[in-house]
């Protein structure tokens, strides 16, 4: 019989930790399908930031490098400086990237470090208990938002893909959803893209990918991705921000 | 070999690159720019990188990145950089990788000035980052030593899986001095089937790291941690003695002070005053061993630094109560003079003989 679906090489065999419904997974096995099929597994570290995902070691079957919350862009960067010829990405909640990280990504940017970030935006913290993010909506209920984010005292959510696409290194940066299978291809070739862009030495891509917590939205899974697609979409835009040779 | 003149931050770039350093990644601070400096010329045309970071924060971190591929890898900043490096530096320490960290210290606390201090005494061995760790800590007295130790640090670093922090203050980063950039002596050094290099699919994934979220691993962590540093203990307390065989007073300084209090001994003797002097080479571990047996003659201690009295703590310690404790110590910058010092050991012994 013909193998129509199997775990990914890319992807080590063991259990989640992640919670029933939540994204973080799918984007797991788009990032190890990419490295995969641009042969580069073997030659990948991959940094793991705080949050959700924090265990994302545990996941890639590639050398893999913790950091502290929001400076795997730096880790990062040491590593590419002194493994030019690895493949080197991080991975990033929006904690981790959009708020005490925020000077660590927009330098490795700034300095087109040659490395890919996939950064999750499921606009809260998930893995400290559903506290605000930088990244979370107007009237979205957080723990330290009770009463729903206000533009007063809190600010308006942050567009990270947006802002990054202003810095003269950023090479390529594209925001994607995992909400729908439609949405899932079209992440795993901006994933694609990037990695190649790195490969090709093209300097600094990131991917933005909108991802749910229904743990702590308080959604069910289902209903989680029909959020995601009316409430965060409108707010973040998919498309492409920034590609190499185009002047913003 | 031949001697040459050099200043001391770049000296100790210098050394660092004859030890093989191959990625030094800094943030400006006074007074230890030569460093970066000197590395940002020097380290490109011996097949090293160079990266100013965008804060020490960031600097320490790339340290972490590149530690973790195996590389030899430095930064240097003062005071107040060490203080942010020192997220990263509990890191570093916790995944167990190596690497050398040069502390220039100037006075605090806060943004305090940029003369030179030896505030940093208790940063260096308390460490301000999280959790149960030790840094190997060295503290020359001159250049030559100075070289020698930026070089050997390297070596220890590997050995160990360990952090090595090397502190010297202001006054050893600025000033000149003859040294000669002889080969330090090589350790057996395992090897580093740990490091981060990509799988090549020939092995399993390495894991850089220092998440152990269940409290038993992250106590038999701990655990083994404390075994290494106590073989640290056992093995590295480095020190000198001067002068000790007949000394009434026994003065405990490092760096800087201790050469002023070599000064002061000197004078006094020729009043007929004995003073010695213990001068820790490793600030940690503590040389508790120097401590094991005083002359017959001593009758007291006395800690002089460019603090407010940080070592002191030590000093008791390994003192267990045997000779009474005194202090003397400048700040903010403040050197103190050889005639400030002989003033206090005179007063100690009860005026010139
Ligand atoms: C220095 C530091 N501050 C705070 C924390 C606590 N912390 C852990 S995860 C997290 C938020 C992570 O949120 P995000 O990056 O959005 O990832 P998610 O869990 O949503 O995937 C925080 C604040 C920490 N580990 N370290
Ligand atoms: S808390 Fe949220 S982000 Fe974290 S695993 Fe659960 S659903 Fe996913």
């Amino acid at each position: 019989m013909a193998m129509v679906y199997e775990r990914s090489e890319g992807l080590v065999n063991v259990q989640t930790h992640y919670c029933p419904g939540c994204t973080h997974g799918v984007i797991h096995k788009l990032v190890a399908e990419v490295l995969v099929e641009l042969d580069v597994l073997g030659d990948t570290i991959g940094v793991a930031p705080v949050g959700c995902s924090v265990l994302a070691y545990d996941y890639f079957n590639c050398d893999m490098h913790e950091a502290a919350h929001g400076r795997a862009p730096a880790v990062a960067t040491g590593i590419k400086r002194v493994k030019p010829n690895n493949v080197v990405f991080t991975y990033q909640g929006d904690g981790d990237l959009a708020s005490i990280g925020t000077a660590e990504i927009v330098h490795v940017a700034h300095r087109s470090e040659n490395i890919t970030t996939i950064f999750v935006n499921n606009a809260i913290y998930g893995m400290t208990g559903g506290q605000m993010a930088p990244t979370t909506l107007i009237g979205q209920k957080a723990t330290t938002a009770q009463a729903g984010r206000t533009v007063e005292g809190m600010g308006m959510p942050l567009r990270m893909s947006e802002m990054l696409a202003t810095v003269p290194g950023a090479a390529y940066i594209e925001r994607v959803s995992v909400h729908s299978p439609a949405a899932i291809r079209k992440a795993k070739k901006a994933i694609k893209n990037a990695f190649q862009y790195q490969l090709d030495g093209k300097g600094f891509s990131m991917v933005e990918v909108l991802s749910t917590c229904p743990t702590n939205w308080g959604i069910n899974p289902v209903d989680s991705l029909k959020w995601l697609e009316e409430n965060m979409i409108p707010y973040y835009p998919l498309g492409n921000f920034r590609t190499p040779g185009e002047e913003k | 070999m031949s001697k040459v003149l050099m200043k001391g931050n770049e000296a100790i770039s210098e050394a660092a690159i004859r030890a093989g350093c191959k990625a030094f990644f800094g943030y400006p601070i006074t007074p230890q720019n030569e460093i970066p400096e000197y590395m940002s010329r020097e380290m490109p045309k011996n097949g090293g990188v160079f990266v100013q970071a965008e804060s020490e924060v960031a600097a320490i971190n790339m340290v972490y990145g590149a530690a973790g591929c195996g590389v030899r890898t430095m930064t240097s900043s003062s005071s107040p950089g060490i203080a942010l490096k020192q997220e990263g530096i509990s890191y570093i320490a916790g995944a167990e990788l190596p690497c050398v960290i040069v502390n220039i210290v100037r006075g605090g606390p806060g943004l305090g000035g940029i003369q030179p201090a030896q505030s940093d005494y208790n940063q260096s061995t308390r460490g301000g980052g999280n959790g149960d760790y030790k840094l190997l800590v060295y503290a020359p007295g001159n250049l030559q030593e100075m070289v020698d130790l930026v070089q050997e640090s390297f070596d220890k670093a590997d050995y160990y899986r360990n952090p090595v922090m090397v502190v010297g203050d202001g006054m050893i980063g600025q000033m000149m001095e003859p040294i000669e950039f002889r080969p330090a002596p090589k350790m057996d050094l395992p090897a580093q089937p740990w490091a981060t290099t990509g799988t090549k699919g020939e092995r399993k994934p390495n894991i850089i790291n220092s998440l152990f979220l269940k409290p038993e691993q992250l106590e038999d962590h701990n655990i083994r941690l404390t075994a290494k540093y106590a073989t640290m203990k056992e093995n590295e307390q480095r020190f000198e003695t001067f002068n000790m065989e007949k000394a009434e007073v026994v003065c405990v300084a490092y760096g800087t002070t201790s050469r002023i209090v070599k000064n002061a001994i000197v004078a006094l003797k020729e009043e007929g005053i004995e003073v010695g002097l213990i001068r820790p080479i490793t600030l940690w571990p503590f040389p508790q061993k120097a401590f094991a047996e005083y002359p017959e003659t001593a009758k007291s201690i006395l800690c002089v630094e460019m603090s407010m009295g940080q070592m002191i703590d030590d000093i008791r310690i390994v003192n267990e109560g045997r000779l009474p404790v005194d202090f003397y110590g400048r700040s903010g910058g403040m050197i103190p003079t050889p005639e400030a010092i002989e003033e206090k050991l005179r007063s100690m012994v009860g005026g010139a003989k």
